[in-house]
């Protein structure tokens, strides 16, 4: 299936969701709409790295990247245009509009996040089994769906 | 996706299976060798796996080989240079799904290509490539 079928497949299917929700009076579509770009958000830019939740980056930082995605850090990130109005829509709209905007527009670079990892001793982030300071999923199992809680960290030596 | 009889469905259920259905059944999908016979029809010349393998495997004047993620023999996992996120084997033998789709195939040579190798791959080194990994078992 086409990236474009794939998308007007899932809006598709929100409405379904949402026409069948609102039969039988149950919680509203957004909802669903909102777990279908999530679904995209992993399948295109979880297969190269951690699918970093929206509340991660300020909508600012979402527009700056998804405007530039052949030029994604030092790797093509291309995606059909269908699929990129989609994910920044969606990005923009769920991303902390309090949160400065980091340097670069990196996770790693932000406030919270040097406060949140100070307590790690030097040389954590360059063990193999770890790689980066952006491989959230090392060390945090449930990243992928926007988990951190500081419970379910395991470290890897 | 519908789990309800045809009676049961709703139109926006309907038209739904109609849209899957007629996706599902279009151009995208196919098997690695369809995708190689197109590659190599394309670059009007047999493709050689042996050319493949080195093409894979080494560097193209920039930092990054394929091989700098996949593994120089993808049969398993491999990870990516910069973000260390496990890359699920290439090689169709070790994961079936791989080379079915061809948009997808098209988006990950075009994004690909450009970091390995600066600029888009032609036929023939698609083909090349797609040869190679088919030979490969796991």
């Amino acid at each position: 299936m086409s990236s474009a079928l794939r998308v007007a497949a899932l809006a598709i299917a929100a409405a379904a969701s949402q026409s069948a929700a609102r039969a039988a009076g149950a919680a509203p579509a957004d909802t669903r709409a909102s777990v279908d770009q999530a679904a995209l958000h992993r399948q295109e830019c979880g297969a190269c790295h951690t699918a970093f939740a929206p509340r991660l980056l300020p909508p600012a930082s979402w527009n700056a990247l998804m405007n530039d995605l052949p030029h994604h850090f030092g790797t093509d990130a291309s995606v059909e245009p269908a699929t990129r109005r989609t994910l920044t829509s969606w990005l923009v709209s769920q991303g902390s509009a309090g949160r400065a905007r980091p340097e670069n527009d990196r996770i790693t670079r932000s406030g919270w996040f040097r406060s949140e990892h100070s307590e790690l001793p030097a040389g954590v982030w360059s063990r193999p089994s770890i790689k980066s300071p952006s491989n959230c999923g090392a060390c945090h199992a449930r990243a992928d769906s926007g988990a951190f809680n500081e419970h379910d960290v395991r470290i890897p030596r | 996706m519908t789990t309800g009889t045809p009676k049961s469905r709703s139109p926006a259920a309907a038209l739904l299976a109609v849209v899957l259905g007629s996706a599902c059944a279009g151009a995208a999908a196919a098997t690695p060798r369809d995708l190689l016979a197109d590659y190599s029809a394309r670059a009007s010349g047999s493709a050689d796996p042996a050319r493949g393998r080195a093409f894979f495997t080494t560097a193209h004047g920039r930092d990054w080989a394929c091989a700098s993620c996949h593994g120089p023999t993808p049969v398993s996992d491999g990870r990516h240079a910069a973000t260390g996120k496990a890359i699920r084997p290439l090689a169709p033998s070790a994961d079936p799904a791989r080379f079915t789709d061809r948009d997808k195939v098209e988006k990950w040579f075009r994004r690909n290509c450009a970091d390995v190798v600066g600029r888009a791959c032609t036929d023939a080194e698609k083909a090349d490539v797609l040869a190679w990994l088919i030979t490969l078992n796991r």
